[in-house]
């Protein structure tokens, strides 16, 4: 249901997409084949293997111009991506859990240095125990290094926000890397039909190939392009202590906030060229406007419980769902507009952040604390190491939800809880 | 030097002044001194300074206290001991 009622008629309307049946993995490989990408650096990693490896049978068949580089590490893959994307070329990788951990330094680099790149995270587990299989461990690791971090429900979103990405990160005003989060197997392996655009419509709504911002530096009487050429030689990578360090960084948190309105203009374009949007690109609203209970989740777990909550909504239960779409820049103000006038908010998470909770009930209870009148908000953990989220325990949930509403109070050491744990 | 606010300097920590402007000479502790007597200008310190800080013009050796940070690498391969490393504060 992420896909909205049409209200108008796309340029790329169904009969002029193309359907197929792909994996998440190979629907992210496709969008980045159409995306028009210089290099693709990468180091293979379950669930994410299948993505670098279909992009590989595109350039071993002369089907992209990519210069593919295979690398030994997911460090020296984000620091490869770095350098194309400094050089000023369109750069994608993609990984997931450890390589993710490895990658993390680099990250850092990526979103402070401003290079758009743009990676597809399979969200997996990090060990130990170790474990293959898809939670947000992952993805909370890399909750603070300045990415733009987009969750995505389904394949046709995989495909969708892998092309939203390029636009996104490449967009004048933010310059910034952007993560594109499907969970691991459950999007990752699993078949789906999806519309996916001709090639020339990517090209169209991406603009051609990347096109570096200018900038002014003392040296040049010109503008120059934000990139390492030396013809026009620039110094990235300087050193900052107290006396720049705080501006520049101040630079991205800024930049972060504004994206918040990047990311809907994106949506709401993409929606005019293929007639699919997300909610309003942010977050991903069911059946909230009247509900006094609300469900906040992120990934593919929102089908799950939407379609649970349907069922409930169809025997006059007042209840909802938001999926958060995007984690970073996090809409607060969005969030705090939708809940305010809910009775009960339960956040689901992926993961947690022991000795505190989870990472998006975090994140939640802080953009309401704001509001004169707040909900009570009740954080569950579910699903680590790939546990499904099922039906039936979508339906307890709800229930045990409806109970709290009724007795209207929840002690402080029932606001923390497990989903699906055995006890 | 006025420092800058975040609005006006470029993304992502660009250098927007050239390196020379910035004078790394004031990290100097100890300053080399040549002792213009003892100097054959065999010019090795002019091959081992990191900066390079030490200026040669066909006649004179010198040092661009401008940029030189004190390291004493020049004093200590100077073969003739014509470099004296000297404190800054009581220097000269």
């Amino acid at each position: 249901m992420s896909v909205s009622a049409l209200e108008l008629t796309p340029r790329y309307p169904r009969e002029k997409q193309i359907l197929m049946l792909l994996n998440g993995d190979e629907a992210v490989a496709y969008a980045t084949k159409q995306s028009y990408v210089d290099v693709v650096a990468a180091y293979p990693i379950t669930p994410q293997t299948i993505i670098v490896e279909k992009f590989s049978e595109f350039v071993a068949n002369g089907e992209v111009h990519t210069e593919f580089i295979p690398i030994e590490s997911e460090h020296s893959a984000m620091s490869a991506c770095i350098g194309a994307a400094a050089a000023g070329a369109r750069a994608f990788t993609s990984t997931c859990s450890q390589g993710l951990a490895l990658m993390v330094e680099t990250l850092y680099i990526a979103s402070g240095l401003r290079l758009p790149i743009v990676m597809a995270v399979t969200n997996r587990a990090l060990s130990a125990p170790i474990n293959i299989h898809g939670d947000h461990s992952d993805a909370y690791l890399m909750r603070d290094s300045g990415w733009i971090m987009l969750f995505v429900e389904n394949v046709q979103e995989a495909y969708d926000t892998t092309i939203q990405a390029f636009k996104i990160a490449e967009h004048p005003e933010i310059q910034l890397p952007v993560s594109v989060h499907l969970d691991g197997f459950f999007l990752s392996h699993t078949m789906e039909n999806l519309y996916v655009l001709p090639d020339e419509a990517v090209y169209e709504f991406l603009g051609g190939p990347r096109k570096p911002i200018k900038v002014k530096v003392d040296y040049f009487d010109e503008e120059v392009e934000y990139t390492l050429n030396p013809a026009k030689p620039l110094s990235m990578g300087m050193l900052a202590f107290y006396d720049y360090y705080f501006e520049i960084k101040t630079q991205q948190v800024e930049t972060m906030k504004h994206a918040e309105k990047v990311i809907v203009e994106v949506n709401e374009e993409w929606y005019k060229l293929t007639g699919r949007r997300y909610g309003d690109g942010l977050v991903d609203a069911y059946a909230v406007d009247d509900a006094d209970i609300v469900i906040v989740i992120m990934g593919s777990s929102a089908s799950t419980v939407r379609s649970v909550v349907k069922k409930f909504r169809e025997r006059g239960v007042k209840v909802g769902v938001l999926r958060v779409r995007s984690f970073r820049p996090f809409p607060r103000k969005t969030i705090a507009k939708l809940l305010k006038d809910v009775k009960l908010v339960a956040v689901l998470d992926r993961a947690v952040s022991p000795g505190s909770m989870g990472a998006l009930y975090l994140d939640v209870i802080s953009s309401l604390y704001t509001e004169k009148e707040r909900p009570i908000v009740i954080n569950y953990i579910y699903g680590l190491g790939g546990r499904d989220l099922s039906p039936p325990l979508v339906f307890k949930l709800v229930e045990e939800l409806s109970e709290d509403l009724q007795k209207g109070f929840v002690p402080e050491e029932r606001l923390t809880r497990y989903l699906g744990v055995r006890e | 030097m006025s420092l800058k606010s975040w609005r006006e300097i470029p993304i992502g920590g660009l250098g927007f002044k050239l390196s020379t402007e910035i004078k790394t000479g004031e990290w100097r502790a100890l300053r080399p001194i040549i002792d213009q007597n003892k100097c054959t200008k065999c010019l090795i310190c002019w091959l081992f300074c990191p900066e390079p800080a030490i200026m040669w013009d066909g006649v004179k050796v010198e040092v661009d206290y401008d940029y030189c940070k004190g390291c004493g690498i020049c004093a200590h391969e100077c073969p003739v001991k014509a470099i004296s490393m000297v404190p800054e504060s009581g220097g000269e």
